[in-house]
């Protein structure tokens, strides 16, 4: 069995906000195809002042898509629709004190039924831009579609590089043989071999890892020295990464050149903030900076 | 209420009987038997005595067709790669898709290696078809391995006919027969069946031990070398006290043979029938006439199997489910679909496996959680509307799917 925090058990157990709300201005309707889960999320949102006074959900799934429903729910009630979109799956699944990294794609599903329910209130379509994969690397949740992209999207070679772009087959290293298994089927339909004994492509930037508390200008250093650490590769693909501006721990960017626009932004994001988080010792969350503009209502370049 | 265990197809508990037979081999007779002193002149006596426990079970011939392993894997494992080993020229192996990842895992990797895998299918209800079967045989296939009995549904496989039709077209059979050893009567002297796994900790011997039964003239190649265990086919020292205490179960489990066909058999039936009855949209899945005596694995429409488990462990309950979340796997379990079981119900499988250590009493009191447990999380269900289904579940409730 699942080793579950009591915050997971005690909103599994005791589930808030169950059930659909009545007259529900706002629908999301997601479900993720690992556990085959799937949820309903139903919102009340005031039309003036855009805030949200009810929402309820209703889950088919295990006990953390239950729990993480609930838990999303608390966490917005009352927030205004712009501050909702905010809640990342992290913080989802920071409320519930962690979740066992297989089960983070329910918390996931949860902030994309917020996304959904939004969209819908908006009278938008909401689209979902990413796809999930049989989990490849347990310690750090990495799915098999996220390294396939990579492997695609970077020229990857050799569980090294694969390790380096993604984190996954960092831990225990358990995972190489399936990690071996995707680099030889991607390399074998781009007509390529893989070969174990080759040499990596990239090597991992070598920037001393930080240790003891920063002040503001020198998190702000730091963050420019990883992303030009990383750039060449993004560079590579004909895109770049440009740092627009940080508080607190949370780093703003525009991606640009080939990554604007890019169906991998998401991920390139993903992986940037994985290695910020690295280096840096601390939670650092990456957000593209036209999120910004919603939250500080200035013009950004 | 004390904790009530339906989980005996996962694992059961050591009988204390044979936990007492097992004690004077740690602490007395903890010699190596290869050695002459008295610390281990009684061992190989209570080794030659288990072994002929273990024969009398499952009907072999002659002792010496017993192989102690380290679990059903390592009996698995070593029947297959034995038979490819001794039969070079013979790349195609024969097995179905509901076989235990044991078999399926093993089975995947020789596919890597240039094996050709005929994976044979099952209907609806989990059964084989024999005719399909008999197609597939030919001189080209190294070994065909079929389960005795499903883990999750319980189904029987009728092995016997297709050890023989194997034989026939002088092809080498193995049944992986972990979850059957100790369920129901076997005369394996009476089969053509070759090779066998049995697992000890599936009948109240403890785990780390296991069998692989093989027919005497059976061209076999060992899977470990090094000494002389075992006659040369199974090196490795004697996990001594563990082969003994195998040895108690095995004769226990001969002697409550009939208990299990009869007293267990109706615990499973009562609370089959009681859950079916009480409690709406649901249906047991296999082959309801061709199952193992102590297994029932139920379908609960519209509710996922983890949150049933959870609910149920709650409650003091211990079942096992299909559902992929229990696994971590993004599928339901491998059995489920074989057998095209929507995957609105077979991720809300949940199987119940008894033993002779369950109770009616108990059976009453699961009868008296289990419609609550389905009721609770059915109100959480987007498939769900007050008492029953909403009209068109698949058309009310469509998820866009990540």
């Amino acid at each position: 069995m699942w080793d579950y925090s009591d915050k997971v058990k005690e909103h599994f157990f005791n589930p808030k906000n169950a059930g659909a709300v009545p007259d529900a201005n706002a629908i999301g309707e997601v479900g993720s195809i690992s556990c085959g889960d799937a949820l309903r999320l139903t919102l009340k949102v005031d039309d003036d002042s855009e805030v949200i006074l009810d929402a309820g959900f209703q889950t088919f799934g295990c006990g953390s898509a239950i729990a993480s429903s609930s838990v999303l729910t608390e966490i917005i009630k009352g927030m205004t629709i712009d501050d909702a979109l905010k809640v990342t799956n992290q913080d989802i699944a920071d409320q519930l004190e962690g979740l066992p990294p297989e089960k983070m794609h329910c918390s996931v599903m949860g902030r994309e039924a917020l996304q959904a329910a939004i969209a819908n209130y908006r009278g938008e379509e909401w689209a979902d831009d990413h796809e999930e994969g049989a989990l490849i690397c347990k310690c750090f949740a990495i799915d098999a579609v996220m390294i396939e992209e990579m492997v695609w999207a970077n020229k990857l070679r050799t569980v090294e590089d694969v390790t380096n772009f993604t984190k996954a087959g960092g831990g225990c290293a358990s995972c190489h043989e399936d990690i071996e298994a995707i680099l030889e089927k991607v390399l074998a339909e781009k007509g390529e071999t893989f070969d174990p004994e080759a040499p990596a492509v990239t090597k991992k930037p070598a920037i001393a890892e930080v240790k003891g508390p920063l002040t503001n200008l020198q998190r702000i250093k730091k963050i420019e020295e990883v992303l030009e650490s990383l750039r060449p590769a993004l560079m590579a693909d004909g895109g770049d990464v440009e740092l627009v501006e940080v508080m607190g721990n949370t780093a703003y960017v525009n991606m640009t050149g080939a990554c604007n626009g890019c169906q991998m932004a998401a991920m390139t994001i993903a992986g940037i903030q994985q290695r910020l988080m690295e280096v840096m010792g601390e939670f650092i969350k990456v957000v593209p900076a036209s999120e910004m503009k919603k939250l500080v209502n200035i013009e950004v370049a | 209420m004390t904790d009530i265990y339906l989980d005996n197809n996962a694992t059961t508990k050591v009988d204390h009987a044979v936990v007492d037979v097992m004690i004077p081999y740690f602490l007395e007779q903890y010699g190596n038997p290869s050695s002459i002193h008295k610390f281990a002149d009684g061992v190989a006596r209570g080794i030659k005595r288990a072994r002929q426990q273990v024969q009398e079970l499952i009907g072999a011939e002659h002792d010496s067709e017993i192989i102690f392993t380290s679990c059903g894997t390592e009996s698995n494992s070593t029947a297959i790669l034995s038979a490819i080993k001794a039969q070079p020229n013979k790349k195609e192996i024969i097995t179905t898709t509901v076989e235990h990842p044991a078999i399926l895992s093993l089975c995947d990797a020789l596919e890597k290696d240039g094996y050709t895998i005929h994976r044979m299918p099952v209907d609806k209800a989990g059964r084989l078809n024999v005719e399909s079967y008999k197609k597939l045989l030919s001189d080209q296939v190294a070994i065909v391995s079929v389960m005795w009995a499903n883990n999750e549904t319980g189904t029987i496989f009728p092995v016997q006919e297709l050890a023989q039709l194997a034989h026939d077209a002088g092809v080498m059979f193995h049944t992986d027969a972990v979850q059957a050893v100790g369920k129901i009567p076997m005369m394996l002297q009476d089969t053509k069946i070759d090779m066998l796994s049995l697992s000890g900790h599936k009948l109240h011997a403890p785990k780390g031990i296991g069998v692989l039964y093989l027919r005497r003239g059976t061209r076999y190649r060992p899977l470990l070398r090094g000494g002389h265990q075992e006659r040369g086919r199974r090196a490795g020292t004697e996990n001594t006290a563990s082969i003994v205490g195998l040895g108690k179960a095995c004769e226990l489990a001969l002697a409550h043979i009939e208990y299990e066909n009869t007293q267990v058999k109706a615990m499973r039936d009562r609370l089959e029938r009681g859950i079916t009855e009480q409690i709406p949209h649901c249906f047991v899945t296999g082959d309801l006439y061709n199952r193992l005596p102590n297994t029932t694995d139920i379908a609960f429409e519209y509710i996922e199997g983890e949150a049933i488990l959870m609910l149920l462990n709650k409650a003091g309950i211990a079942a096992s489910s299909g559902s992929a979340c229990t696994s971590g796997s993004l599928e339901p379990s491998h059995v489920m679909r074989a057998m095209d079981i929507p995957y609105t119900a077979a991720h809300g499988t949940i199987r119940f496996s008894f033993s002779r250590y369950n109770s009616m009493h108990e059976v009453d009191e699961v009868l008296k959680v289990m419609p609550g447990v389905v009721a609770t999380l059915r109100k959480l269900s987007p498939y769900w509307e007050g008492d029953g289904p909403v009209a068109n579940p698949e058309q009310a409730f469509k998820p866009t799917y990540a």
